[in-house]
């Protein structure tokens, strides 16, 4: 049984613990329901591709806080690149890339080379470590503990089912009223 | 002088604490120098786009980064600098090497970079200070950076090849 793109999110809210999380385009929707802390960034507007760049500044930062990033295939493949900054730059960053073969937020067109990218092969040929691939939410909900035990860098890939009829997500509030909790949160988090 | 212990103590100076690059052969020179300093953290990218991402996430953050490319990377990251400044509002500061500024004076070169440097700078809406190499030095480099903070706005320096 194909795995949702929400069934897959669902799993990772429940493992995230204290770390912040990143989402980009179509995770923004489906994460906002199951999370919505000043920890949990809806990264829209973006630059494309950029989330897992943003993902590793902010572990640099802060290396005791641990970030999630989750991509979409479309975005990782727009920068491949950022797999092997992920590897040469050891930080508390776990890449989670939901792979559904489509562009879903634009009509639901398929990526290039969808269904024959390997992504947890591109990652490990990235020199990438930790890297994990589950299929189905059975394996997910049995792996997600360990995947997220380690503080990174990791890299999850998540084969979820695509879904047609999607547009751009709205994220729950503005870039600046998300920045300036993502603040207050992590200058309170040193303070603790 | 743009030697990179001159550039690096200016960095230091300025309170920079992670250096993104992407090298070219000018800025390439400084590597040696930004990698064994210990007050730095000299993060390699493999694309400027991508150095402006990991800059924003550090600013975010709460840390001070710089990111150093040549103007063909600028040129490539136009997505990036736009949502990082104008989205975010992040106080982003570059340095950018400008290529063949120099022969570009003469009229002794090609290269297309000079001609479109500055205006993509200005249509991106960055503050920039164009370097002459013979009067600025890293100190002024260092002060750029500073006033550029303490505005808190994104700024960038154009260093002439």
């Amino acid at each position: 049984m194909p795995m949702t793109h929400a069934q897959a999110l669902e799993v990772l809210a429940e493992h995230r613990g204290r770390r912040l999380v990143i989402t980009t385009m179509g995770s923004v929707g489906i994460w906002a329901q199951l999370s919505d802390t000043p920890l949990d960034f809806a990264y829209m507007p973006s630059a494309m591709g950029h989330a897992p760049g943003l993902g590793l500044g902010l572990a640099l930062a802060q290396p005791q806080r641990g970030v999630i990033v989750v991509n979409g295939d479309g975005c990782t493949l727009m920068n491949l690149g950022a797999l092997v900054t992920l590897a040469d730059n050891p930080a508390p960053l776990t890449l989670v890339i939901i792979d559904n073969g489509m562009y879903e937020v634009t009509g639901g067109q398929p990526t290039p080379a969808a269904g024959r990218v390997d992504f947890a092969a591109i990652a490990r040929g990235a020199g990438v470590e930790r890297v994990f691939r589950f299929a189905t939410v059975a394996e997910w909900r049995a792996g997600a503990a360990a995947a997220l035990a380690e503080p990174g860098p990791t890299v999850i890939v998540l084969q979820v089912e695509g879904r047609l009829g999607q547009t751009t997500p709205k994220p729950p509030r503005s870039m600046p009223e998300q920045i300036e909790r993502l603040r207050q949160a992590l200058s309170e988090a040193r303070a603790d | 002088m743009f030697d990179g212990p001159s550039v690096a103590a200016a960095f230091r100076a300025a309170g920079i604490t992670h250096v993104l690059w992407v090298p070219d052969s000018q800025l390439g020179r400084w590597d040696s120098a930004l990698r064994s300093d210990p007050q730095l953290r000299l993060v390699r990218v493999c694309r400027e786009g991508e150095a402006i991402a990991v800059a924003g996430g550090l600013l975010l953050g709460g840390a001070r980064p710089i990111v150093l490319m040549q103007c063909t990377g600028l040129f490539e990251a136009g997505d990036a600098l736009r949502n990082i400044v104008h989205d975010l509002r992040l106080p982003l500061f570059l340095v950018v090497d400008v290529r063949s500024w120099r022969a570009y004076t003469l009229g002794k070169t090609t290269d297309t970079c000079p001609l479109f440097t500055e205006p993509i700078m200005r249509a991106w809406q960055i503050p920039y200070v164009l370097f002459e190499p013979d009067r600025h030095t890293p100190a002024d480099l260092a002060e750029e950076y500073r006033r550029a903070w303490a505005e808190r706005r994104a700024g960038a320096v154009l260093l002439p090849e």
